[in-house]
């Protein structure tokens, strides 16, 4: 069995966890402070990827990443580069699906974080650096880590932007969800296709039942104050 | 010792002015929740920007809008006591108190944090952390944290009111006694006369935003001067006045007409103490009918009926006899029990 989808899922998904851990927190932070108007704007633009279809923000990355397109001509002929079918395009398309998950649990955290603890903090003298990441990003740690938990897990399983904006190339760019889909339509109906599947599914659920313990043993840690 | 505020900020239809001066010692401010109390000290602590005005603390100016000065907290060197006490959740008690001698030598952080416990007798909570703390506990930590950074002039936010009764007694004399030793400004926040009879010099009282001039604790009930200072100091008794063409005070309120006396300008208001009003003949008496009696702790409280259409209460000890309701009594006042309210 060829075990490069799973190599390839987990560094798409341990990058893209990555980016979007600094993009969701400088966003939510940002965000949490922004006059009403400015908030309510980003939250919507911000938010979007996660209600619209993966394939439509697939589309609008080809859009914009494409070869004849925009970016994605500047960087062809500055780098002579595509942005499209390399096994790391898929991380633009899985930052930009998990995103949400990440701003929208980091900004609920900073949101109900007590200002009475910064403000004691300026008032004692502490600098405002020390301050936001002494005070404030440990305080809302739990948010924080439940964001990019939820990040990495929904990075595992992305598949529709991904296929749109990689394909599916063995050995290149096959992903676990996309070595799925692939079996079932085409060997769907054999029996080393279904052995295959079923595979693919237990390493599936094998990895996002760790992530959800993971999740469980990290907040049980907190509870007992660690 | 001196801190001179004088401020001025819009805050949607809420209108903060704010002026008064100390000079060492503790103030009051004085006012119901709502009356921009918290916001004036946020403005002194530099967390909150006004719109105009000048912040002076012992000589140094910490914010004046002409000359476009405006420090930062942490510059002004004002130690603020929250009233959700503000402990860093993550920190220990120990490190939490560290964080006030941020500007001494690391090693030196935890010997003078821990010399701090001793001095609030908290050294056992060192390894504590603050969620585990009882409110009282929580209060000294704050205090011993605040103090720590040395400040110039101390915020007290209603530092009692998150507090069980019986703990804020023990609290009270705490911070009676650490404030006799710290020797800077201090200002209370406060909704309560009691606590501000009790731990304040001078008390400045606060309505709607506006701040009533600087009274000495004293004369907050004896001369409160204005109807918000009346109301704010438990005063029970007001009614508008009038002054009539021969001098005497027409209270409409009580169909009662008081004698001619000297009246402040921009007289608008006449208070009477409930304890001040006696059963009985005297100089200036009114006559009444008892509409209600009420049993209280250690007193009867009587509604009167007056002959205007407002009521009187009074106040008065449980060794007295007590009219029944229905019945026809007079009342009178102390010539100089009456309060003139602007």
């Amino acid at each position: 069995m060829d075990l490069f989808p799973l190599w390839n899922s987990l560094r798409i998904a341990f990058l893209s966890a990555a980016i979007v851990f600094f993009l969701g927190i400088a966003a939510a932070y940002y965000a949490s402070r922004a006059p009403r108007l400015v908030k309510g704007v980003l939250d919507v633009v911000l938010t979007l990827p996660l209600v619209l279809p993966p394939t439509v923000v697939g589309y609008l990355l080809i859009l914009l990443l494409g070869p004849n397109h925009a970016l994605g001509a500047l960087i062809l002929r500055l780098f002579d580069t595509k942005l499209l079918m390399r096994w790391w395009s898929a991380i633009f398309a899985v930052s930009v699906v998990v995103f949400p998950l990440m701003y929208r649990t980091a900004r609920g955290a900073f949101e109900s974080f007590d200002e009475d603890l910064a403000a004691a903090g300026r008032t004692l003298g502490l600098s405002n650096a020390y301050v936001f990441w002494r005070i404030r990003i440990p305080a809302c740690r739990q948010g924080i880590l439940a964001g990019v938990v939820l990040a990495f897990a929904r990075a595992l399983g992305e598949y529709g932007a991904t296929s749109m904006i990689v394909g599916f190339i063995p050995g290149k760019t096959a992903t676990v969800a996309t070595q799925v889909a692939f079996l079932w339509q085409n060997q769907g109906n054999t029996e080393a296709g279904r052995r295959a599947l079923l595979f693919w599914i237990c390493i599936n659920v094998a990895i996002s039942a760790a992530v959800l313990i993971t999740v469980n043993l990290l907040e049980r840690r907190s509870a007992q104050g660690g | 010792m001196s801190l001179s505020v004088k401020i001025e900020k819009n805050l949607g239809g809420f209108q903060l002015r704010v002026e008064f001066e100390s000079a060492g010692g503790l103030l009051a401010l004085l006012g119901a929740s709502g009356s921009g109390k918290s916001l004036t000290l946020r403005c002194i602590a530099g967390l909150l920007r006004p719109d105009r005005g000048r912040i002076v603390l012992n000589g140094r100016v910490l914010y004046d809008s002409a000359a476009g000065i405006d420090l930062p907290p942490q510059q002004r060197r004002v130690g603020y006591l929250f009233q959700s006490c503000a402990l860093i959740p993550h920190l220990s008690v120990l490190e939490n108190v560290a964080l006030g001698y941020h500007a001494r030598p690391k090693a030196e952080r935890n010997e003078l944090a821990l010399a701090q416990l001793r001095r609030f007798r908290i050294e056992t909570l060192a390894a504590a952390l603050p969620a585990t703390l009882s409110g009282g506990e929580r209060q000294r930590v704050a205090l011993a944290q605040t103090l720590a950074a040395e400040p110039e002039a101390m915020l007290l936010d209603e530092p009692f009111s998150a507090l069980d009764e019986y703990l804020k007694w023990e609290l009270e004399l705490e911070l009676a006694r650490t404030l006799e030793t710290y020797g800077g400004d201090a200002v209370l926040v406060s909704h309560s006369r009691d606590e501000v009879c009790r731990l304040a010099k001078s008390v400045c009282v606060l309505s709607h935003g506006r701040s009533e001039p600087v009274l000495p604790v004293s004369e907050l009930m004896t001369a409160p001067g204005t109807l918000g200072a009346a109301l704010i100091s438990g005063c029970k008794n007001l009614s508008p006045v009038r002054v009539q063409a021969d001098g005497t005070l027409r209270c409409e309120a009580w169909g009662w007409t008081l004698p001619a006396c000297p009246v402040p300008d921009g007289l608008t208001h006449v208070g009477i103490r409930a304890h001040s009003l006696q059963l009985g003949e005297g100089a200036i008496s009114l006559p009444c009918t008892v509409d209600r009696v009420i049993d209280n702790v250690f007193s009867y409280i009587l509604m009167l009926q007056t002959p205007g259409t407002g009521q009187l209460r009074i106040e008065f000890d449980k060794a007295q006899p007590v009219p029944p309701v229905g019945a026809a009594v007079r009342v009178h006042v102390p010539a100089e029990e009456i309060l003139l309210l602007q």
